[in-house]
């Protein structure tokens, strides 16, 4: 390989100036940008003072919330200064008004065990002593000298408070002691009384249970057959509310599906009075911009707001939202779109002497249906989405269902269940607008390949 | 002769009848379809407003009555509300307390308050858009067909973007709110976790219609992946990517306001609070710096993608 001569490089740098020599600010934009961004950054760490912000947060909380997603727990509790002890669950457990789980045991001798995890982990008291049993250790604990004592060594899962000693015990739950109780929360995958809650008949029965009670089993509730008895019961399911949820979320959809509709429709009209090459005027063309530049400026929230003080809250409020908003992206996306046609077809249409209503059917049209309907399922799926977020400042939908059951931070797996059905609906609205959007380009691809055939 | 021109009209009306059978079909259908689209119209009408808390005729003739509180008594009272001037009608109320939000920086000079909020709520865009093109740029190369190092690793990538896309930003910014402290972080971490997976699937899609000539050279003189996409692809896409990234600053400066409503800290938490209250001056203040900021967001970020890309339309939203 024959290596270049200096004569021969700068006679390359000679031939191509724009390559090598170029001015300065050309050759260091890219590092000034870059630059910039890095001072950007430091001067937002310092104005959300992000180390503070991150020192002080409870980043522990995190995998115990996302538990909370998918998982519940029971919390018995058992008094050890009545004369007999009893475990007693919180109202609204999710075993219903008299549970006797098989985890909790009373021993012949009169002592309780609770099992946490099998015989693993467990916990096993009368009124003077307690034994906790994890890890394969043994954590004895006397209850009888005014406060709980450890007798022995204390592993580092066992914290030991004035009054109280708390054994955590991983993912299944912990134990808690002081003198005259113990408090165990347990805890198990999955959803608790997703489908009957505990005041339902049909509550603990398994599934082939209620399903030949509502074929042939006698009437639970006279008057009423089986079948819609549990069909009421799983709808006003007091815990998960489904009845609720799947109501909040069809007005979730109902507000993007109507706000953009509506939308398109008034949007429609007004895009031909303000495309500059179809526009009877100039001075309409740029107040009519000027108009959808201001319905997209004022912001779907300020609408929102507006429109939960004029209707009051709810997905008539949300729609108007998304409506007034739509106005403005629609109606600047189909002027645009106008304004972008071949004019050909359009002459075309007026050399025959067509009226100008006619000009627009035949000459306009068929060009633009196609980019418009794909412009308006592009904006339905992304106010889908949004429709969700709107729904939180009061304009109905299940964004305010969601913001509640978050707020309160127990309520996690209803967060959930509603995450889950958002995203599924978020899903299948996607694909139905992907669907309809390909088939669209299809037919738009089979015209272009014609026309370009027939030259 | 005749016996051909007989066969030649025959035909012609033939073609002629299947043609207009043709038509009516087509006009059967986009008649069924315009129905079917009313008739939902009507039905999620209906719907809307049986579930509203107020009914829409009930309400109309008293749309414009909410006009009445937000009109002030003294025009001047907006321009004291947005620059913090005190103002001649304060009686200790918070509707005209406007001195008591300044932001003192250097001595007697102060930010007004709604301005600082203002900057809160353009800098939780900002930052999450960063965070969103930093993880965007190498996710799309990863997940372009043309592109990916590892099929499996496109799979799990594109999955993870569709997901983060799909998730309800309120989710996020209220899991984080419980963690990091209810405020902007929480919001930051929200947007900028739905700009991952909204930018990585528009990049994703421009890098799978790039030109693979340059890639297949660089493969020619041994070059690695991150060689070859830096060198061969990025130039190509960066443009584009630039674009359609400043589409987003737009779009996150109005999610990063509804998410201020909804306790993610700057603008929109003041701007629902004053709206409830019915504080006139208040709301048209706040009103006026948010539709001038988001309609100078929107212009500065057209000019700069034109001079960027040139008059390629985008879509509005994604």
């Amino acid at each position: 390989m024959a290596t270049m001569t200096v004569d021969e490089i700068s006679a390359i740098e000679e031939r191509f100036p724009q390559v090598f020599r170029r001015p300065l600010y050309k050759r260091f934009w890219p590092l000034l940008l870059i630059a910039g961004t890095a001072l950007y950054l430091a001067y937002a760490l310092w104005f959300f003072s992000l180390p503070q912000v991150l020192r002080e947060s409870h980043w522990e909380r995190l995998p115990l919330f996302l538990s909370q997603w998918i998982s519940y727990d029971l919390q018995p509790e058992f008094r050890l200064d009545q004369p007999e002890i009893t475990p007693k669950y919180p109202r609204f457990s999710a075993l219903g008004e008299h549970p006797n789980p098989d985890w909790v045991i009373r021993n012949p001798d009169g002592t309780y065990t609770v099992q946490i995890d099998g015989e693993a982990k467990s916990v096993t008291f009368d009124k003077a002593r307690a034994t906790i049993v994890a890890y394969g250790e043994t954590i004895p604990i006397s209850l009888t000298g005014g406060k709980p004592v450890v007798t022995g060594p204390v592993p580092d899962w066992v914290t030991v408070h004035d009054d109280e000693i708390v054994a955590k015990l991983g993912f299944v739950g912990e134990v808690r002691v002081t003198v005259d109780r113990v408090k165990v929360r347990k805890r198990f995958l999955g959803w608790a009384n997703f489908v009957f809650d505990t005041r339902s008949p049909f509550f603990g029965k398994s599934a082939g249970e209620v399903f030949s009670l509502i074929i042939s089993g006698p009437e639970l509730k006279p008057g009423t057959s089986n079948l819609a008895l549990a069909a009421d019961n799983i709808w006003n399911n007091a815990q998960w509310q489904h009845g609720d949820v799947w109501t909040k979320l069809l007005q979730t959809i109902v507000m993007a599906f109507l706000g953009t509709l509506l939308g398109g429709i008034v949007a429609f009209p007004l895009s031909f009075f303000a495309a500059r090459n179809i526009t009877p005027s100039g001075l309409l063309s740029q107040v009519l911009k000027r108009f959808f530049d201001f319905m997209r400026s004022v912001d779907m929230l300020i609408w929102a707001l507006f429109f939960t003080r004029a209707f009051g809250p709810g997905p008539l409020a949300g729609s108007a939202a998304i409506f007034f908003t739509e106005i403005g992206t629609l109606g600047k996306t189909y002027s645009e779109a106008l304004e972008n046609i071949d004019d050909k077809p359009r002459e075309g249409v007026q050399s025959t002497g067509a009226n100008g209503l006619l000009v627009q059917r035949y000459g306009v049209l068929p060009e633009v249906v196609p980019v418009f309907i794909s412009q308006t399922l592009y904006q339905w799926e992304s106010n889908t989405r949004g429709a969700t977020i709107i729904g939180a400042v009061g304009a109905g939908g299940i964004g305010l269902k969601l913001w509640e059951a978050m707020r309160t931070n127990s309520n996690w797996a209803n967060v959930f269940y509603m995450v889950l059905l958002t995203l599924a609906v978020v899903f299948i609205f996607d694909n139905i607008s992907n669907f309809l959007r390909r088939r669209l380009s299809r037919t738009l691809h089979d015209y272009n390949r014609l026309q370009a055939e027939q030259g | 002769m005749t016996t051909s021109a007989t066969i030649h009209s025959e035909a012609t009306r033939q073609q002629a009848d299947a043609w207009r059978r043709q038509t009516s079909l087509r006009r059967f259908y986009t008649a069924l379809g315009v129905g079917l689209l009313l008739v939902a119209m009507c039905a999620t009408m209906w719907f809307a407003d049986e579930a509203n808390a107020g009914h829409f005729f009930e309400r109309l003739p008293h749309i414009l009555d909410f006009l009445s509180w937000l009109i002030p008594k003294d025009w001047n009272d907006v321009w004291r509300a947005l620059f913090d001037i005190a103002s001649p009608h304060d009686k200790g109320t918070q509707e005209f307390n406007f001195p008591l939000g300044r932001v003192y920086i250097w001595g007697g000079f102060y930010i007004p308050e709604y301005f600082e909020l203002m900057l809160t709520t353009v800098n939780v865009a900002l930052v999450s858009t960063f965070i969103g093109f930093v993880f965007a740029v190498p996710f799309s190369f990863i997940a372009a067909r043309n592109l990916t190092p590892s099929p499996i690793l496109r799979l799990v990538v594109k999955r993870l973007m569709e997901l983060l896309r799909a998730f309800p930003e309120i989710v996020i910014a209220g899991l984080f709110a419980a963690i990091v402290s209810i405020g902007p972080v929480a919001a930051i971490i929200a947007i900028g976790l739905h700009s991952i997976g909204a930018l990585g699937k528009l990049f994703y899609e421009i890098n799978e219609n790039i030109d693979m000539r340059p890639e297949e050279g660089l493969r020619a003189v041994g070059a690695n992946w991150i060689e070859r996409v830096r060198f061969a692809d990025l130039p190509q896409v960066l443009p584009n990517f630039m674009s359609y990234t400043l589409l987003r600053i737009e779009i996150n400066v109005r999610i990063s306001t509804i998410m201020g409503a909804v306790g993610g800290g700057g603008i929109g938490e003041e701007l629902k609070l004053s709206i409830s209250r019915g504080f006139g001056a208040k709301t048209l203040a706040l009103v006026l710096l948010l539709f001038v900021t988001i309609f100078l967001v929107d212009q500065f970020s057209a000019w700069l993608r034109r001079k960027l890309v040139g008059e390629q339309a985008f879509p509005m939203s994604a």
